[in-house]
């Protein structure tokens, strides 16, 4: 025990530096003192409001996503549920109904199909991840079953203010508000609530969480209906943004989101991260994007950007637990 | 006089905070049963993982076939012919018998490095031949009783020509008859001149094979006889180290009402028609053999695993239970066997984990209230006395006893007042288990009604008012206070009658 | 936990609890028969589904998906998964294609080894951020999925300013190779064929082979035998490469053309075909005839889709929708079995 204790105190300074979310902070601070002395414009307050729109649709995803990461679970098929309901609403308002009734079914669509994962899997206990594999798959091609190969445009000028609208005259866009509230209401739910307590239980033994009464099914169920929900209205926000949808809309945007959250350190196999990481590394993966955007960069460079640092923050994650591991045994 | 094959000299071995065996010397004679007994915890496994390679010892030497060893893995060891077979078999269920036996040295064709499966088939028929001759070789394990796989893996360890063959409590899952076919197994083995290590809680099967004994105790070798100088109350008395009355600090208690009761729950495959009621200040002790079907039915009235049929009463009154959740609202707690899976979570703080089922008491509409939580946490955490650096040590840094005290404490810390607990004290050293027996018994005088499962006779003799003893899924036997006797309550639990 | 019986006979053949567990061992059957009745149902709507040329067809598209189902399945069979073999596919195919365009005299056979040979670079990449990275599988090929798209796109755009590998950059050797015959087989099934004869006999006849089994069956139980974990489950991801470089090459002799969005979606084709033909997701079970079956039902569906005259839209709907029903049923099926397992107990 003494041995225990010691290794606890020494190490209170160092494992500030050591924990994750420090170590995002201090990456996102030097690229942006580099970026920023390489770029003229960088710094431009318009510019740095207007880089938001294209990390809101994916971050509030991926909010959702880390409480279902810390679960230990996996929700594949976030990407093609915004493009499922995103082209389920433009196909109701090319129907005639009223966009904002569209809008709805649109959020209606999304929430379903969320509701329809958390349903098999936590009924007949599959794994999330090859269920939101086929409904990866089966939202998408639902899609395009709907739209085919048709583009759908000219929605209401009051309907793009959801996704291109600026609070009054400022230069705050209306999306970005919605992220912050969403932000700070989610980093509260998970660390200040019994709710936030019972995801980390049921990611770091599902088991002992159950037999400890935990709602696990529910709380399952619950999770995977907020993403198919949250999916619906980050395709509602995109297509507002783009002004029009095709079925492929939003491709690939389940690895953009999982890859933000693990860099967040929200640990795959669940029950260890942080919702002030997952914060930090969306701001950090915008950024990235923003800066590249200014060197004329293409965007299939920023595949291999996301894919590699998917890879390497778990490589450097692991890295440094078995490096903490290792002095601890030696001490 | 025959000679000595396996030779352990001054074995040490310090795990962080704990010196799991300390100083041990130990031989293995060829063709002898060599019985090793002792209580959870005492350093039985510790000492074979030792001498199978999985451990390294701090300190110490170990002599094989007359040679100083070092095993650089536990294929070595293998390989050299010593195997294990544990409680659990290390077995590919998605495999047939033959490859089981076979894998790790498949015999092959060094060009076309195919597998010669004749060879493999016939030798597997013959090993067979002694064992089961109704295990077929290209049978797959899924459809094998446990007791079949066991044989499987002794097979497994007889074509590796194992000169030493280690059994971890081979029996604890096998009916009567198959125990004894698996004794005449171990006699035909030993007149083959193999050595064997025989770990056994059962002590009355540790008579019927062994040839020596010896008693383990806290890490320390007590003694090693020869089987015909112990006594099972000697052996008893090894194990225990003390009288056995300080061990069941048990209080008497007027019973009061009746609390729980359970009505033809029954669940194919599992139990059958199970039937007993709980009162008020009451430990009814559960006995059985391990698989006979106790923790089956504590699940099922905690709502784990659902029953097929029967009624559960709580104070009078028919519930339907389908979750823990339900369970706990109901004032039921059940602290689990296998503790580190589904009794306690390792990774993460004291605190968290006795919080855990009492989180809509610590907090406020969902809010969680952190210092009522440390304030909780620290009231029960003392009263069961863990030993940690602090409440927000991780529960997986703390010695097995104080894991339990955890698993326990949050129980205590909800409103639960009817308690099944499941082998309480499995795995902790005996300190730990007087302590968890003052506990339990001070709880019940205190009004909370105790269903104990237990596995171990001295324990459910010495803690319980009531006895209920379950073979094979029924119910065989319920002895009032008193009327209980050794013979009687072993009888009603390996009794093939119904 | 505590299966037992009370004697040691094998009890009672006859009723319907054993017969459960004699299907276990025949899901290839199951397959099998779910391929016949589609076959029935196809012809019976669309005459032209059973003539030989429609076959011919079905043949020729099924031959590249069966070819890296049997990677995917190993991989699989080891617990993992590979969701990098689309992009992986279209980076080899785009890397071969290159050097295929600037150099008119290689012979096809070249071409393919050199296929393999990139792809096994690339297998050899996943392997080892999953072994030696000890990065869950999923997120592994997650990554290196964008990231081998990323690159094909890159190495486009330096080599071939962005411009598309297409027919006329290719030599008529090449071009050919895919379609033409070998004792009246096309070459590209023939090469199907001989993978399959070869990663037969692997899997069932070699020490290797019946250790990725045992591995995926029990990783704690090989680990105590002195299985070499971490070669058994690397081993799986660079076939997977080998098989995925050899298809990228196939894949741009089939369809005489190499874009940077060649394979895209296709890993999910394959995971398909995979589970369609009987392979555990957990690990430790599949048959290379399991699979074989698999590629042909998805290759029978695909066609079919043509001939009944069904949007093409309908595909990807189609194959969730397949996979959905193939893990559900799989479920049930071993529900069934465990539970005629407990029942062998007289309780």
């Amino acid at each position: 025990m003494e041995m225990i204790d010691k290794s606890k105190k020494t190490f209170s300074v160092k494992s500030f530096f050591l924990r994750w979310e420090v170590l995002l902070l201090l990456i996102f601070i030097v690229y942006n003192i580099i970026i920023i002395f390489t770029t003229p414009y960088y710094l431009d307050i318009n510019n740095i409001f207007d880089m938001t729109f294209i990390f809101t649709e994916k971050g509030l995803v991926a909010l959702i996503m880390a409480f279902i990461i810390i679960t230990g679970n996996v929700d594949l098929s976030v990407a093609s549920i915004m493009g499922l309901s995103s082209v389920a609403m433009a196909a109701s308002y090319q129907a005639g109904v009223n966009i904002w009734a569209a809008f709805l079914i649109g959020l209606l669509i999304g929430t379903s199909a969320g509701f329809l994962n958390g349903m098999i899997i936590t009924r007949l206990s599959l794994p999330a991840i090859i269920i939101t594999l086929a409904t990866y798959s089966f939202y998408r091609g639902i899609a395009y079953v709907i739209l085919g190969n048709e583009a759908v445009s000219g929605f209401t000028k009051k309907f793009s203010y959801i996704g291109q609208g600026y609070i009054g005259n400022s230069p705050v866009p209306f999306p970005l508000i919605i992220f912050l509230i969403i932000a700070v209401i989610s980093i509260i739910i998970l660390h200040r609530t019994t709710f936030g307590r019972m995801v980390y239980a049921i990611g770091l033994n599902e088991k002992a969480a159950f037999a400890s009464g935990i709602p696990i099914k529910k709380i399952k169920l619950l999770l995977f209906t907020l993403s198919g929900f949250m999916s619906g209205f980050a395709g509602m926000i995109i297509t507002s943004r783009i002004g029009n949808t095709r079925p492929n809309i939003a491709t690939g945007f389940e690895l953009e989101i999982i890859t933000i959250v693990i860099l967040g350190g929200v640990m795959i196999t669940g029950g260890v991260g942080n919702m002030w990481g997952v914060f930090i590394s969306i701001v950090l993966i915008s950024t990235i994007r923003y800066g590249l955007g200014f060197h004329n960069v293409p965007g299939q460079i920023m595949l291999v950007v996301t894919g590699g640092l998917l890879i390497s923050s778990i490589l450097i994650n692991n890295f440094l637990k078995t490096f903490v591991s290792n002095r601890v045994l030696k001490r | 006089m025959a000679e000595n094959i396996l030779e352990l000299k001054n074995i040490s071995k310090q795990f962080p905070g704990v010196l799991a065996l300390d100083g041990v010397d130990f031989d293995l004679k060829e063709g002898e049963v060599h019985a090793l007994v002792g209580e959870n915890g005492a350093g039985k496994s510790t000492l074979v993982k030792i001498i199978t390679g999985i451990y390294k010892s701090t300190e110490g030497n170990i002599i094989y076939k007359g040679k100083e060893i070092e095993w650089a893995n536990p294929l070595e060891s293998v390989m050299e012919g010593i195997a294990a077979i544990y409680q659990e078999p290390t077995i590919f269920p998605d495999l047939n018998v033959a490859e089981n036996i076979f894998m790790g040295h498949h015999k092959f064709n060094k060009y076309t490095r195919k597998i010669r499966w004749k060879e493999l088939y016939d030798k597997t028929r013959e090993l067979m031949k002694n064992l089961n001759p109704n295990i077929k070789p290209k049978d797959r394990i899924i459809g094998l009783s446990l007791a079949e796989r066991q044989l499987v893996e002794i097979a497994k360890a007889l074509s590796m020509e194992a000169k030493i063959i280690i059994m971890d409590e081979p029996t604890s899952a096998l009916s009567i008859s198959e125990s004894e076919e698996l004794f005449s197994i171990i006699e035909n083995l030993k007149q083959d001149g193999k050595a064997i290590l025989f770990i056994s809680h059962r002590l009355e099967d540790v008579f019927v094979v062994a040839d020596r004994v010896t008693v383990f105790r806290d890490g320390k070798l007590i003694g090693t006889k020869d089987i015909k100088d112990v006594t099972n109350e000697s052996l008893i008395e090894m194990m225990v180290g003390r009288k056995v009355k300080d061990l069941f600090p048990k209080i008497d208690v007027k019973q009061g009402k009746e609390v729980l009761r359970i009505e033809n729950l029954s669940k194919k495959g599992n139990f059958k028609n199970v039937s007993f009621s709980l009162h008020e200040g009451e430990i009814l002790g559960f006995y059985g053999l391990v698989g006979a079907g106790r923790t089956e039915v504590a699940k099922a009235i905690f709502g784990m695993d659902l029953a097929d049929s029967g009624k559960i009463f709580i104070r009078g009154k028919e519930k339907k239970i389908r979750n823990p959740d339900q369970a706990i609202e109901m004032g039921l707690a059940y602290v689990p066997e296998n503790r580190d899976e589904e009794g306690i979570i390792l990774d993460t703080d004291i605190t968290t984990n006795i919080s855990l089922p009492i989180l809509e008491s610590v907090s406020n509409f969902g809010w969680l209230d952190k210092n009522a939580e440390i304030k909780t946490a620290n009231k029960y955490s003392e009263m069961l006395e863990v030993k940690a650096s602090g409440l927000d040590q991780k529960v997986m840094n703390l010695s097995g006893g104080n894991k339990q005290k955890v698993s326990l404490a949050k129980w205590l810390a909800s409103k639960s007042k009817i308690l099944l607990f499941d082998e309480p004290t499995k795995g902790i050293d005996v300190g730990a288990k007087a302590a968890v027996h003052k506990f339990i018994s001070e709880l019940a005088s205190k009004g909370f009604a105790i269903l104990m499962i237990s596995s171990e006779l001295p324990e459910i003799m010495g803690m319980s008012d009531n006895i209920l003893v379950m073979h094979e899924g029924l119910v065989t036997n319920y002895f009032k206070k008193g009327e209980a006797t050794r013979e009687k309550i072993l009888q009603s639990a390996i009794s093939d009658k119904k | 936990m505590a299966k037992k019986d009370n004697n040691f006979k094998k009890t009672d053949t006859g009723n319907s609890s054993s017969l459960m567990l004699k299907f276990a061992g025949f899901r290839e059957m199951g397959i099998f028969v779910f391929l016949i009745i589609l076959v029935i149902v196809i012809s019976i709507r669309s005459p032209v589904f059973l003539t030989f040329e429609n076959i011919y067809d079905i043949g020729l598209d099924t031959a590249i998906l069966a070819i890296i189902a049997v990677g995917e399945m190993m991989v699989i069979i080891t617990r993992g998964i590979d969701i990098s073999v689309g992009t992986g596919l279209g980076l080899s195919g785009m890397v071969v294609a290159l050097i295929l365009a600037e150099n008119w005299w290689i012979p096809p056979w070249l071409a393919i080894l050199m296929g393999i040979a990139v792809g096994a670079i690339l297998g050899s990449f996943n392997g080892l951020l999953i072994v030696k990275g000890k990065i869950p599988p999923i997120i592994a090929t997650l990554g290196t999925m964008s990231v081998f798209r990323g690159i094909t796109f890159i190495i486009n755009f330096q080599v071939a300013g962005g411009q598309w590998v297409s027919a006329h950059n290719l030599s008529d050797s090449f071009k050919a190779f895919a379609r033409s015959t070998f004792l009246k087989i096309p070459n590209l099934i023939l090469i199907a064929i001989i993978i399959y004869i070869i990663f037969y006999y692997f899997l069932n006849h070699t020490v290797t082979g019946r250790q990725i089994y045992a591995v995926g069956s029990s990783p704690e139980s090989a680990k105590v035998i002195g299985i070499n974990i971490d070669k058994i489950t690397f081993l799986p991801y660079l076939f997977t490469g080998m098989l995925f470089g050899m298809g990228g090459v196939l894949w741009v002799s089939r369809y005489t053309a190499a874009q940077t969005d060649s394979g895209t979606g296709f890993e999910f084709t394959v995971i398909t075909a995979v589970v369609v033909g009987g392979v555990a997701i957990a690990g430790g079970s599949g048959s290379i005839f399991g699979i074989l079956l698999g590629s042909i039902i998805i290759g029978v569906i695909n066609n079919a889709v043509h001939l009944i005259r069904v949007s093409p839209f309908w595909k990807l709907a189609i194959y969730g929708f397949i996979i959905l029903l193939a893990v559900i049923v799989d479920k049930a099926i071993s529900r069934r079995i465990n539970k005629a397992l407990l029942e062998r107990r007289k309780i």
